[in-house]
């Protein structure tokens, strides 16, 4: 298989011309960690965009950002940094759990999975941080799409139909982000040794509060990761802002439990490190086993209910962020996948189930995303077929023939 | 049978007792709130549910039928603008709200339920509805997802698409799509994204999963008045560079000031030449620690006047003024048009001493309302239509605004969407192939192009043309400038 490296729009907007006219199929990489991740692409070629990097502009007071596809998310984050500004749907990084040395993420691949952190069910995902894009289609066209403003709702928000599809429809070379302030002190409060159904009902109470929590998390006991502060099972509860709001919110939550909770305050120091890993999904990538990995999303309230009734089926290990709505499960086997089961379960109580992590071969047999009723799997097709006709781009990365 | 009558036959079995033929009932739906066009259409078709929506998509299918969907008829841009060979089709007996689920967070409620009667369900609980356009005592939610609406609040809590979490929709072959839920980002292509702020032109969205937040415990408005524009934008970036963001930003220039103060007596000081509203909101800690940092930072910046409203009473009544800018104006002039543009907020001095010169040159006079914290302009274009010409220049010293906005790196639509009224101008932001791209997509939901042909898109393609694979060259306009 042979490798195109590009190392610029116009390259490649003519190497995806190329490929569109003799129908060759590409698989778009840059650091190689989506080769671990997703329906496995068997395309003719692979395009490297890695050398389409750098910052284009960043103005902090007009909360708005221009890199190139693929550039490093480090490189991004530190540059926001010394503005005190940061990308607030905390992308994850899944290296480790995928078990690669790397920990090369970068925007173009960051907004083709669409994937958010613990901060949001409060502030949003990935794509709604997406301004503007400008991309080259399966048609080998480049165009542009959005704005560089953050209100801007001028013809289709194709930005959103992009973000989170996984490189099938354009090869992006640019994006443009919203940013947003970093909060000025974070702190998390720990409750310990509750069960799963209380656990899921008080962080879902608490957000029927005024205490405004940036971070909800479940820890059950038998997970052992470097962050985690103790052992026992915990609810972590993260509060962000100005210091004084911060510490008046932390008071308030305490008026809405019980006295005889046990709690735990976490400053910024400690309580950074916990998010993290609850983030990048670390309770699964430090363990010995390496069973297949789902990321499963409920509606928040129906977490402690769907998990028992899956319990009774397979067996996982699991831990909640969202305050239910996200649920991370590890699986016992590193062979099954036990994709039927699980979203039979899920029927009941409505939502999704990704493969996260898996061997290429459990992956090529297994849906790896959730499979879609019939009229949404023919207009999804009809969407890749417009944007794609030829279907050069990261074939069958989401669904067959997509 | 002819075939009119065939159809019209047709949709009354879909609809019993909702199809208008007479002329006098298809007038209220002639225009929407963009009062410089009329139409009236051929059927007014007013389903009350999702079943009675899909026979009629399917006969519009079947018949090759265009149609215009309609919610409340507020759209500024001409969005419900009817064809004169097309169905008009009302969706406001959608009226129900299904389901309030306050342990997810979530309302579910059918398309032509108003957005404010959404918070009125749930304010009883402490929760609201966050996004708050003006006309939410009017306009439905079917409407707010189909121009991504924002409105004052929008800037900390975002617009439409920021705070819907699934829809049904029913595509024009009649097929009923259920996009998301009560879980958090539907998996597959964005669709709930793409469809939000789709002007109805690829679905007609029935029902619609909404996120309720909690009320804020306190909230509290500044109005900061400064001696020039550029004290007022420089304030703008210095309270965004502190790390905050506030509720609401609004900014107002001086003839603004006057034409609201004369109406409200808000209180309003009249010798600033802009007047900022700056909102905070949460608990009262917070609220109290931002307004300190607010009056600071506009006392930095020279501010002429800064008061801060001790309660909720005085809080409303900075805000009288702003809310009543637009009827304030239409006190002082026979006509005026409502502009919507957005721009990068470093450029409003330059845009607005620019939109003063260019006022100069149509002979019109220009008032200046402007959500500050995104850049988005509201120009309020003073005219008499009973002036020979003045209407016409109206217009054009409109399109002369917008152009500006996308010269200076903006977009020529932030809230108020492109309808017809901006339609002929997305050549200046986007390129033919930007535009074959957007309708593409279009192709994908309604290769007929029965939905709302004429709107947003100023060439209608047929879709086995834009299918064709081959190289364009098209113009791209403004191209110094890395604006996308």
């Amino acid at each position: 298989m042979s490798l195109f490296k590009v190392s610029g729009d116009k390259e490649l907007a003519q190497l995806l011309a190329w490929a569109a006219g003799e129908q060759r199929t590409l698989e778009i990489c840059s650091t190689g960690v989506s080769t671990y991740f997703g329906r496995p692409v068997n395309a003719q070629h692979q395009l490297d965009v890695s050398g389409l990097n750098g910052i284009v502009d960043y103005q902090p007071e007009e909360l708005v950002l221009t890199v190139k596809a693929a550039t490093a998310l480090s490189e991004i984050e530190a540059a926001l940094w010394q503005q005190q500004q940061s990308l607030a749907f905390e992308p994850p990084r899944f290296a480790q759990l995928l078990g690669l040395d790397t920990d090369a993420n970068t925007i173009g691949g960051m907004v083709s999975c669409g994937l958010a952190g613990p901060r949001r069910f409060k502030v949003g995902s990935v794509r709604d941080f997406v301004l503007g894009m400008a991309a080259v289609s399966g048609r080998g066209e480049a165009f542009v799409c959005g704005g560089k403003v953050i209100k801007n709702v001028t013809g289709y928000d194709l930005p959103k139909l992009l973000t989170g599809s996984y490189g099938t429809l354009a090869v992006l070379h640019e994006v443009t982000l919203k940013t947003l302030p970093t909060p000025q002190t974070q702190c998390t409060v720990l409750i310990k040794n509750l069960e799963v159904a209380a656990a899921v009902a008080l962080m879902n109470s608490v957000l029927r509060t005024d205490v405004d929590l940036s971070g909800a998390s479940f820890l059950p006991a038998n997970l052992d990761f470097p962050a985690r502060p103790y052992s026992c099972p915990l609810v972590a509860l993260r509060l962000e802002g100005f210091t004084a709001s911060v510490s008046s919110r932390v008071d308030l939550l305490r008026t809405y439990l019980d006295l005889n909770t046990q709690i735990q305050l976490l400053d910024t120091a400690a309580s950074a490190p916990l998010w993290a890993a609850i983030r990048d999904v670390q309770p699964f990538a430090t363990t010995a086993r390496q069973g297949v990995v789902w990321r499963v999303a409920v509606p928040a309230a129906a977490a402690a209910a769907f998990l028992g009734t899956l319990s009774s089926t397979l067996q996982f290990q699991y831990y909640l962020d969202w305050a239910g709505g996200l649920i991370w499960m590890q699986l016992a086997s590193s062979e099954e996948p036990h994709a039927e089961a699980l979203r039979r379960v899920l029927q009941s109580c409505g939502g999704y189930a990704t493969l996260i992590r898996a061997s290429r071969a459990v992956r090529a047999a297994t849906a790896v995303f959730q499979p879609q009723s019939a009229p949404l799997a023919a207009l999804t097709q009809r969407i890749k077929q417009q944007f794609d006709p030829r279907g050069i781009l990261n074939p069958g990365r989401m669904y067959p023939g997509v | 049978m002819q075939m009119p009558e065939l159809i019209i036959e047709r949709l009354r079995a879909a609809v019993p007792d909702g199809v208008h033929t007479d002329a006098a009932a298809r007038r209220p739906y002639d225009m929407d709130a963009y009062t410089l066009r009329r139409q009236l259409p051929w059927v007014v078709v007013l389903p009350a549910s999702t079943a009675q929506v899909v026979a009629v998509l399917k006969i519009c299918h079947e018949f090759n039928l265009k149609l215009v969907p309609r919610g409340a008829g507020t759209s500024l841009s001409g969005g419900a603008l009817p064809l004169a060979d097309g169905i008009l089709l009302g969706l406001s007996r959608l009226n129900q709200i299904l389901e309030v689920d306050y342990a997810n967070r979530a309302v579910t409620c059918q398309c032509g339920v108003t957005n404010l009667a959404i918070t009125q369900a749930v304010q009883a609980e402490g929760f609201y509805y966050a996004p708050d356009p003006s006309s939410q005592i009017a306009c439905t939610i079917g409407g707010n997802i189909a121009e991504n609406s924002g409105g004052v609040h929008c800037l900390k809590y975002g617009m439409t698409t920021h705070n819907l979490l699934g829809l049904t929709v029913v595509t024009i072959d009649g097929e009923v799509l259920q996009l998301g839920g009560k879980y958090l980002d539907a998996p597959g292509y964005d669709l709930l994204g793409v469809l939000t702020g789709s002007e109805g032109l690829l679905g007609i969205v029935t029902e619609a999963t909404v996120r309720i937040l909690r009320k804020p415990p306190t909230a509290r408005a500044a109005l900061l008045g400064f001696v020039s524009n550029e004290a007022a934008g420089d304030t703008v970036a210095a309270i965004i560079a502190a790390g905050i963001i506030p509720a609401g930003m609004e900014m107002m220039d001086q003839a603004a000031v006057h034409a609201v103060e004369q109406f409200v007596h808000a209180g309003y000081p009249l010798d600033v030449a802009a007047l900022l509203i700056v909102e905070v909101d949460g608990v009262s800690a917070e609220v109290d620690e931002l307004m300190e940092k607010i009056q600071s930072i506009a006392h930095h910046h020279g501010a002429l006047h800064c008061r801060v409203s001790r309660d909720e009473a005085e809080r409303t009544l900075f805000w009288a003024g702003r809310k009543a800018a637009f009827p304030a104006v239409g006190r002082i002039s026979p006509d005026y048009l409502c502009m919507d543009g957005t721009i990068p907020r470093k450029q409003l001095s330059y845009v607005l001493t620019r939109m003063s010169e260019l006022a100069v040159e149509y002979q019109l006079r220009v008032v200046n309302v402007f959500h500050a914290g995104d850049g988005n302009l509201h120009p309020l274009i003073l005219f008499d239509a009973s002036q020979d010409g003045e209407l016409q220049r109206a217009e054009e010293l409109g399109a002369a605004i917008l152009k500006l906005c996308v010269e200076v790196g903006g977009v020529l639509t932030g809230e108020h969407g492109v309808g017809v009224e901006k339609r002929d101008l997305m050549p200046l932001q986007f390129s033919e192939i930007d535009l074959a791209h957007q309708q593409r997509l279009k192709c994908a939901f309604d290769p007929k192009g029965l939905m709302n042909p004429g709107k947003v898109f100023p060439t209608l393609h047929r879709c086995a043309e834009l299918g064709q694979l081959h190289v364009h060259a098209g113009q791209l306009p403004f191209p110094h400038l890395p604006r996308f």
